[in-house]
């Protein structure tokens, strides 16, 4: 039954900022709910200021309200003070659109692109008055799935979500929608079991209970392997060939959001083939959207939405083969409506600067670049391939051009860094700063942010351990004192964050129990600083005799990974052939020149050939 | 981008439903954005960063609806108000009537600068009956002072709420509900907010809605 009207008003009179759940927004869409037969809920596990800035679930509302037998609505997670009058009240968890309780539902799906939201996940159900262990969901409905780029591994997550989607959901959310309508409608009225055992055939479907796990004395995983004939042993990502409409009419958010923007996909995949960064291998392979395709897209996307903005985003957007003439082109059109443009991802190259120079004729707000590492030497072992003078050159054109506030990332903590290499940042750093200052009357600022590495699946670094909490310590303390330069500002991560989120990141399903136990203690939103308790985990691995410590090791070449049923289309093989040529400081130029054999190309040969020619792959 | 401003237009409208909950800065954007999609030639501020030229009259409170909120918008281009109607109506979402628009000189006096006064319709459900609210208005107005706390960056404030009230009238009871008209200061120099009345009457209440329904200003006493 739907929540009232009165009901939400007596609660939002008691919340900081009522907007984030009243909906009906620009651009929403709500249908009837008595005469549509499938119907989803779309739920991002944060708030509504960082799920209404998901690109991926504003590309799945536009798609499945496309289907007339179809619906979806959107969920996120309330803040603590929404969540205690809901409590209070007995109210559950319910939808923006309709404001149906989230268990009214035929499917509730979650876009899962950061660990340190799965407590939220489970948060979000059990305010649902959903059972929070997936074997204790008797009821039919609704069925919990996930998506998003850590369903890579999904195995932490096993215990809560009955399937998850691997790969691009775009064809696959509609095809599993499509089943559980003619599951629905079965006169012999299926059970989920049944429904389930159907679905596991839908390529890109992996459902966990399906599939059972043995480990070794040592602790160590010797198996992971489907414990029904029908569920298939590796479950291979699904890609579209071209990328699909942009939406263009996306709901317009009712409070400033994160991303307070238009959102135009310009290109999927990376060619760059930096080795730390799993999103460069599991949105392989590249696809770029024709100039004229991203040109109209942001004319209509501006008429339907009226942004002031619109970001042409992608994993690099620099390198999208008609990305001057796109820039050139919407400047163009749009120079009486005073339309900005921006890029999110530039490289550290002199076309950046051209491009930026381009999208900010008037104001010069703030560039952002990622050397990542600071020595030549370290650079060349994650691939970023990038010279030193270049890096100059390119800031040097950036202050000449009006910039005075640069934005740099770093890495610390990367496989074979030594302090030497932590210390070039400093001296790369200072060498930018006191350039800038030579250049530019004016006082310019410089702001570091330095994170810490993460070893991530399906990358070539998915074998090497999380540098200790010892050494990233002394390392931050190491720029600390050679960075003494006033307007030069440096931020950390947070090594228990860090240090959770390694943990999930390579994690199998034995974390289950670990993360049920720190959310019943009270763990929620950990990517929230302020929210996020360590010692509730520390207790969790504790109680549940769990050594955190095991994933975060290095992992021998021939072990078992918890992630190796989950088939990128990327090679095993290649992934360690990078690893060693990493250890070995030899660069792999970008694949747009030269290919890999990275193995996408014969996972995919059949979307290739419906690919149009907008692939990067030579 | 256009900076000349050839022309004024004053914007009568409405905000209720889910929009009562927009801040003011929310409200501005969900303006400048509808002015956008209707393709109006709004004249923008000249500077380093160029904004759209609208000025609202009165912050209206978070959990307020109205139905008098005013909003000047600079043109750049000519329009009569059927024409603006015409074009911002369909773009307008949903909680949000347009209701009025007319021409005023550039150079008039701001409503912001001026306001005086709002009128609100106040509805409640409590216990009480008719009667007894009805007293405890005539024993609330019948003071001297109104002395209550508010929070200032942080810090407890005494204030007089009493100065801030014109009328405050017992209008009906209809439907479980029971109707205070208020006029209260709003404005520059201070505004009365209905719910600080509520708490002051000290009338046990289950729920209340607050719609404003009329802004006063003045162009003459306080023209500068």
């Amino acid at each position: 039954m739907q929540i009232s009207e009165e009901t939400l008003q007596r609660l939002l009179a008691c919340v900081q900022k009522p907007a984030r759940y009243v909906g009906q927004e620009w651009n929403s869409i709500t249908k009837d709910w008595a005469t549509v037969t499938v119907k989803v809920a779309l739920a991002y596990p944060d708030i509504y200021e960082i799920g209404m800035s998901n690109l991926g679930l504003t590309i799945l509302y536009d798609l499945v309200n496309r289907e007339p037998d179809m619906l979806a609505e959107r969920v996120y997670a309330p803040w603590h003070d929404m969540e205690s009058v809901m409590r209070s009240a007995g109210i559950p968890l319910f939808s923006l659109e309709t404001r149906h309780p989230l268990a009214e539902f035929d499917v509730l799906g979650f876009s899962l692109q950061h660990e340190l939201t799965y407590t939220n996940v489970l948060n979000m159900l059990d305010l649902a008055q959903i059972p929070v262990l997936a074997r204790e969901r008797t009821n039919k409905v609704p069925l919990v799935i996930a998506g998003g780029s850590c369903t890579y591994n999904p195995e932490p997550m096993a215990d809560f979500i009955d399937l998850f989607v691997i790969g691009e959901g775009e064809e696959v959310l509609l095809e599993l929608l499509r089943a559980i309508k003619t599951w629905k409608e079965d006169p012999l009225s299926p059970s989920k079991e049944e429904l389930l055992r159907r679905l596991v055939h839908i390529p890109g479907v992996y459902i966990p209970r399906f599939y059972q796990t043995r480990y070794a004395n040592d602790g160590t995983l010797t198996e992971l392997s489907p414990s029904i004939p029908e569920a298939p042993p590796r479950v291979r990502k699904r890609i579209i060939p071209t990328l699909g409409p942009v939406p263009t009419r996306p709901v317009l958010p009712h409070i400033q959001v994160v991303h307070d923007r238009g959102m135009v996909e310009i290109q999927r995949g990376c060619s760059r083939g930096c080795r730390f960064c799993q999103a460069g291998i599991i949105y392989r392979p590249i696809r770029e959207r024709p100039v004229q395709e991203v040109l109209e897209a942001i004319d209509e996307l501006v008429a339907h939405t009226g942004y002031e903005e619109v970001g042409l985003v992608s994993l690099s957007s620099s390198d999208h083969s008609g990305i001057a003439k796109i820039v050139e082109e919407a400047m163009a059109r749009h120079r009486e409506d005073g339309l900005a443009i921006s890029l999110p991802s530039l490289r550290l190259d002199s076309f950046s600067i051209q491009l930026a120079e381009m999208i900010q004729q008037t104001r010069k707000t703030g560039l952002t670049f990622a050397p990542e590492a600071g020595s030549q030497r370290l650079r060349n072992v994650i691939n970023k391939g990038i010279e030193e003078e270049e890096i100059f050159r390119t800031i040097e054109a950036a202050f000449k051009s009006g910039w005075n506030r640069i934005k740099l990332y770093f890495m610390i903590g990367l496989p074979t860094e030594t302090d030497e290499d932590v210390l070039a940042i400093a001296q790369l750093v200072r060498r930018i700063y006191h350039q800038g200052k030579a250049l530019r009357q004016r006082r310019i600022e410089l702001n570091l942010s330095v994170a810490t590495f993460v070893p991530k699946p399906h990358t070539p670094f998915q074998w090497v351990p999380l540098a200790s909490r010892e050494t990233i310590m002394h390392r931050q303390q190491l720029l600390r004192e050679n960075i003494r330069e006033r307007r030069v500002h440096l931020s950390y991560h947070d090594w228990q964050s860090t240090w959770l989120e390694a943990i999930f990141s390579r994690g199998d399903r034995r974390l289950g129990p670990v993360i049920y136990r720190a959310w019943r203690s009270g763990a929620s939103f950990d990517a929230w600083n302020e929210h996020f308790d360590p010692h509730l985990w520390e207790q969790a691995f504790q109680k549940e005799k769990i050594d955190p410590s095991s994933y975060l090791r290095e992992q021998a070449p021939n072990e078992l990974l918890p992630w190796e049923h989950i088939d990128t289309g990327v090679t095993k093989d290649f992934l360690w052939r990078e690893y060693e040529r990493a250890l070995r400081g030899d660069l792999s130029p970008d694949c747009r020149q030269r290919c890999h054999n990275c193995g996408i190309l014969q996972a995919f040969a059949k979307e290739r050939k419906r690919s149009k020619n907008t692939w990067g792959c030579p | 981008m256009r900076h000349q401003v050839t022309q004024r237009l004053r914007v009568t409208f409405g905000i209720h439903g889910p929009l009562i909950y927009l801040s003011v800065l929310d409200l501005g954007r969900l303006w400048i954005r509808l002015l956008r999609r209707a393709r109006v030639p709004v004249a923008y501020t000249q500077g380093f960063s160029p904004h759209p030229r609208l000025q609202f009259a009165a912050a209206l409170p978070v959990g307020y609806s109205s139905e008098c909120e005013l909003v000047d918008i600079f043109l750049a281009q000519e329009l009569t108000p059927a024409e603006f109607l015409q074009m911002t109506r369909p773009q307008a979402p949903l909680g949000l009537t347009i209701q009025h628009v007319e021409n005023v000189p550039l150079k008039a006096k701001s409503p912001q600068a001026n306001m005086q006064k709002a009128h609100y319709r106040v509805l409640l459900q409590s216990p009480l009956s008719p009667k007894e609210i009805e007293a405890k208005v005539q024993a609330l107005l019948s003071r001297q002072s109104i002395i209550r706390q508010r929070r200032k960056k942080g810090r407890k404030v005494d204030y007089d709420l009493r100065p801030l009230i014109y009328e405050i009238r017992y209008v009906k009871y209809q439907g479980n509900l029971h109707q205070l008209h208020m006029v209260l200061r709003c404005g520059p120099k201070g505004s009365g907010r209905p719910e600080e009345i509520l708490s002051a009457l000290e009338i046990p209440v289950d729920y209340y809605t607050i719609c404003r329904t009329r802004l006063i200003w003045d162009l003459e006493e306080n023209a500068q």
